[in-house]
This record gives structure tokens, C-alpha cells and sequence, in this order.
């Protein structure tokens, strides 16, 4: 595990005087899936573009399957896999011919490509829809026109920027679906996602990154155990009592959350915890006793305030 | 690496070509042979009554011809570096994803001004068809005239792209045909010797690549030969063509790729 497939140190960007990614350090190894996660404007997309060899880097230093971005863009490019935040397929073209074209960009021969085109619409379940023009497709059909085209170069990285935004839930356990068989077959992923669940059934390891820092780095397991407690018992109240009681919530905990209709309460003994609310005498309209996610991790780690 | 990925890119404009390629080829023919009726036979009618020597000698269909050509080549070129541009940089993102794969900025500009260059010439060559059959210039004169149409064609399409990749709005490239393409049509010696113009803009018609090529195809056209100037104006659209393309790279590396 001495040769890392990405290796940033350092790593900074900034659009002018905004600082976009501020000096992160970070490692990827082979065969792993790799995730950063962030709210809206955390840097992560900056730091795939890097990656991606599509964005210089402004300081600092990054290696990417042991390349120099700056230096062999086009190489380091030959051998990457990227799925972009918007899907930017020719929408006038049938899903053949956009793979098609991508190829030939990788100087794929013909028939070799042809042969690729089908495996790959046979893997994304679009078969039937490989003459169809990209235009009449769903969106999930569309972003595995996508996920299809950044594997037409059989890459030895893949990156994937927020492969299921946007899409209903049947389609992103599809996608999910898709991805795993990818991880089960030893490529190497990187994934940026919002969505907790996705980072959990994904990642190996990921980095929490927020205003251009990581703030956190383990894997999802790890994350939750360092950053929370085991558990979380949801107390929602009517709207305003938990301004009068807010004093009584804080004391169950040695971390609790108020919000305007219920209180999060971190405990490792959550019977306990719920014991001690009905011996204070609160009346709960609800009580929820559940495990804590990465996503308590999460908004612990980036807060609550929303970015835009 | 940039050259021959370039024409990967062009291939792949070929295979989008492909599905609008009947309109356009029709378009091709039919373009020439309704203003060659308006204006060399029908306005020329007139012209040639009042003009019994000619026009350089010979009649205003005839000196118009190669005009045209040129001006169509011109069109062309620019309408090529245009919207396109603005559509695969801002609405559909189609050069992000080709600068996503082994091809640079380098071979992303070349590419796209060698794909304007087909298409000019397509479009010329069905112009210099319409010319034979309008008997106003020999078959070989009229496929020679071609030459500086495309040219022409060629250099606008890279000043265009390096404008259009300037551009954040579309509607700046409105203003763009409304005041620069469109004057140029008119102006730079199509429909008539720039010595018509007043003294003070004949200079900035000189200036531009519509009057050279046009001095060049109607040299061509009309089975005349070279003159010291032809060489002036083809020095001077080669170097255009390579500057308009030198200048698309830094906006659209600091566009796509920032």
C-alpha cells in the first residue's frame, strides 16, 4: 500500500481571491472506493476537476496514477473514467453514437469499440435503448448513457461527481447497483455525493470536506463512532414548547441538538435517555430511537446553515 | 498528440453533421442560385444597361459571381464559430466532456476551425456548381475560385470561435453579424468596387478578409493573372486564419478549463 494511486499534498485552488479547495492532503489506494463529501460550495468539485486534469492546480502537489496532471494532462486523461455533474451528452445523438464518438476521442479502433459500445449498454440496462436518441431518455437513463461513456476507455481510475443528484430513488439503487459490480471488479472510484446513504453504501474511506477544508477522514463506520455517539433518541415537540424546555433537553446530554420541532439527543444509552425525559415529566408528541448516521456526523461536522 | 486527436474531432463533427445533411446541402444550391437571379441577373439587368463597357469589363452577373462566393464563404465561417460555440461551451456542454478525454485545448480549437473549413468548402464548392451552370465562369476558374473562399470562410470561422468564446451572453453575437458580418457582406467589394465608398472607410474595407479573398476568387474567376497585390492578399489571409486561431486558445482554456 506504499504506491498510492492519488497522493495530494497541499492541494489548493483558487478562482481569483476565492479559495475554492485550501490546502488539503489526502491519499487513495488502489482498488478502493474513495469518497468526499460536502455541502454545496465545499471544494469537492474543484478537487475532481484537479484530479479530472481538467482544472490546473493553483499550489501545492498532486499525482494521479502516478502522473503529472500540469505536465501529462492528456496521458494522465487516456486513462481516467469521469462521470461530470452534468451529464453533457449530445442530446440530439442516439446513445450509440455518443459512446462511439467519446471512444474515438481515445483513439478506441472501430470494431473494438463497437464491441465495447455493447457490453457497456448491456451494463447500464439500456440495450433495448441503444438506437434511441439521447434526447427522449429519462433522466436516470441518461446518466447511465453517462456512467457508460467514462467507461469506454476501460479506465484504471473512474470518477464519478455526484452520480445520482437529481434522480428518483428506483433509479439511484440502480445506479448504486451499477457502481458496486465496478468496486466488486477491483476498479478504483472516487465519488463526491451530499447524500449520506450514498457515501455509506459506497465508500471505503472518504474525507468530509467543508469551505475548502477536509474536516474528517475514515471510513463510514469509523466516522460515526469518532464523531457521535452510538445512538440518537428524536424527541419532536409542538412548535415553540421546546423553546420553554430547551434547558431540561440540554442536560440529557453532553450533546444535544434543539431545532424548531424536536430535539436530538446523542447518547449511548438511549432507554436511559428516554427514561429520564418522562421522569422529567416532558410529554414528547413522538419519540424516535434510531442509530446515528453519517449524516449526524455529517451535519455536526459542516452545521446547519444552509449554503445556498 | 493535438494534431491527430484533432481529427477525431472532426469526425465526430462529421457524425452530427450527418443528421441535418440533406436541408443543408439543399440549402447549399439553393442559397447561390436565388441571389445570383436577384442581383446578377435580375439587378444586373439594370446595372449592365447603364454600364456598356462592364464591370472590370465584364458583366455584373459575371462580376458578382465570385463575390458571392467569397461573401457565402464568409457567412459561413462565421455562422460555424458562432452559436455552436456558445451552445458546446454554456447550454449543452459538449466541450467539456471532449476536453474530459485525451484531447487538449490545442487539439479541441484545431479541430473545430478544421470542421468550419469542411463546411466552407462544401458549401463553396455547390456555389462554384451554380456558377457553371449559370455559364459565369469556365469549371476550372469556378472550382479555383473556391480556394480563397474557403480561406475566407476558414479565417472567419477562427475569428468567430474566438470571439464567441469571449462571449458570456448570446445576444453580443447578434450584434456581432448585426455590425460585422453583416457590413462586411455589403461593403468589402461583393456587390461593388470598394472604390465606391467614400475615401475615409475605403481603408477599413481593405482591412477586411471578405475584400482579399474576393479580389482573389474574381482574379480567379475571371482568368486573369496574378497580380503583385494577389500575393499581398493571400499573405494577408493565411497570417489572419493562423492569428484568429492562435487567439482562440488562452479564453478557451481559461473557459473550459479553469
Amino acid at each position: 500500500m506504499s504506491n498510492p494511486l492519488i497522493k495530494a499534498t497541499g492541494l489548493t485552488k483558487r478562482f481569483g481571491d476565492f479559495v475554492a479547495v485550501d490546502g488539503i492532503d489526502f491519499e487513495v489506494e488502489q482498488g478502493e472506493t474513495f469518497g468526499f463529501l460536502g455541502p454545496n460550495g465545499a471544494g469537492k468539485t474543484s478537487t475532481m476537476r484537479m484530479i479530472s486534469a481538467v482544472s490546473p492546480i493553483t499550489e501545492g502537489s498532486l499525482s494521479v496514477l502516478g502522473l503529472d496532471p500540469a505536465k501529462e494532462g492528456p496521458r494522465l486523461r487516456s486513462r481516467l473514467g469521469i462521470v461530470p455533474q452534468e451529464n453533457n451528452l449530445d442530446d440530439e445523438l442516439t446513445v450509440r453514437d455518443n459512446l462511439y464518438m467519446y471512444g474515438r476521442y481515445f483513439d478506441i479502433a472501430k470494431s473494438e469499440l463497437n464491441e465495447r459500445i455493447a457490453e457497456l449498454v448491456e451494463f447500464v440496462q439500456l440495450t433495448e435503448k441503444i438506437d434511441a436518441k439521447v434526447d427522449a431518455l429519462s433522466g436516470g437513463m441518461k446518466r447511465r448513457v453517462t456512467i457508460a461513456r467514462g467507461l469506454i476507455n476501460d479506465p484504471d481510475l473512474y470518477i464519478l461527481d455526484e452520480p445520482t443528484t437529481g434522480l428518483d430513488p428506483q433509479a439511484r439503487h440502480a445506479l448504486w447497483d451499477r457502481l458496486y459490480r465496478l468496486k466488486q471488479r477491483g476498479i478504483t472510484l472516487i465519488i463526491t455525493t451530499h447524500y449520506m446513504d450514498e457515501a455509506e453504501q459506497l465508500c471505503d474511506r472518504l474525507v468530509v470536506m467543508d469551505k475548502g477544508k477536509i474536516v474528517a477522514e475514515g471510513s463510514p463506520r469509523q466516522l460515526i463512532e469518532i464523531h457521535t455517539p452510538r445512538d440518537v433518541v428524536e424527541l419532536r415537540f409542538p412548535i415553540g414548547v421546546l423553546e420553554t424546555i430547551g434547558g431540561q433537553i440540554r442536560e440529557l446530554s453532553d450533546r444535544t441538538e434543539i431545532l424548531a420541532d424536536r430535539a436530538l439527543v446523542y447518547t449511548d444509552d438511549p432507554d436511559r435517555t428516554v427514561a429520564i425525559v418522562h421522569a422529567y415529566g416532558l410529554e414528547p408528541e413522538t419519540v424516535l430511537e434510531r442509530r446515528s448516521s453519517l449524516e449526524d456526523v455529517f451535519l455536526r461536522l459542516t452545521g446547519r446553515t444552509l449554503v445556498d | 498528440m493535438a494534431i491527430p486527436l484533432s481529427v477525431r474531432v472532426v469526425e465526430a463533427e462529421l457524425r452530427i453533421y450527418r443528421r441535418t445533411w440533406r436541408g443543408s446541402v439543399f440549402t447549399g444550391f439553393l442559397n447561390p442560385v436565388l441571389y445570383l437571379l436577384a442581383f446578377g441577373v435580375g439587378l444586373g439587368t439594370l446595372i449592365d444597361a447603364n454600364l456598356p463597357e462592364g464591370l472590370d469589363g465584364v458583366s455584373y452577373l459575371t462580376y458578382l459571381a465570385p463575390g458571392l462566393l467569397v461573401a457565402t464563404a464568409m457567412q459561413t465561417g462565421a455562422s460555424e464559430g458562432a452559436w455552436k460555440v456558445i451552445a458546446a461551451i454554456k447550454w449543452r456542454q459538449t466541450w467539456h466532456a471532449r476536453l474530459a478525454t485525451p484531447i487538449s485545448v490545442h487539439g479541441l480549437a484545431i479541430g473545430q476551425v478544421l470542421w468550419s473549413s469542411i463546411r466552407v468548402a462544401m458549401v463553396s464548392a455547390s456555389f462554384a456548381i451554380v456558377m457553371i451552370v449559370f455559364g459565369v465562369a469556365s469549371p476550372l476558374e469556378s472550382l479555383g475560385s473556391i480556394l480563397p473562399a474557403i480561406l475566407v470562410g476558414t479565417a472567419m470561422a477562427a475569428g468567430t470561435t474566438a470571439f464567441a468564446v469571449r462571449v458570456r451572453d448570446d445576444s453580443t453575437l447578434s450584434m456581432y453579424f448585426r455590425f460585422v458580418v453583416v457590413p462586411m457582406f455589403l461593403f468589402s467589394g461583393v456587390l461593388f468596387p470598394i472604390t465606391q465608398l467614400p475615401d475615409w472607410i475605403q481603408p477599413v474595407a481593405y482591412l477586411t478578409p471578405v475584400f482579399h479573398g474576393v479580389e482573389l476568387a474574381r482574379t480567379i474567376a475571371l482568368g486573369l493573372p496574378p497580380l503583385v497585390n494577389s500575393w499581398i492578399s493571400l499573405t494577408y489571409l493565411v497570417a489572419l486564419t493562423i492569428i484568429c486561431g492562435w487567439l482562440i486558445i488562452s479564453p478557451m482554456r481559461q473557459r473550459l478549463t479553469p
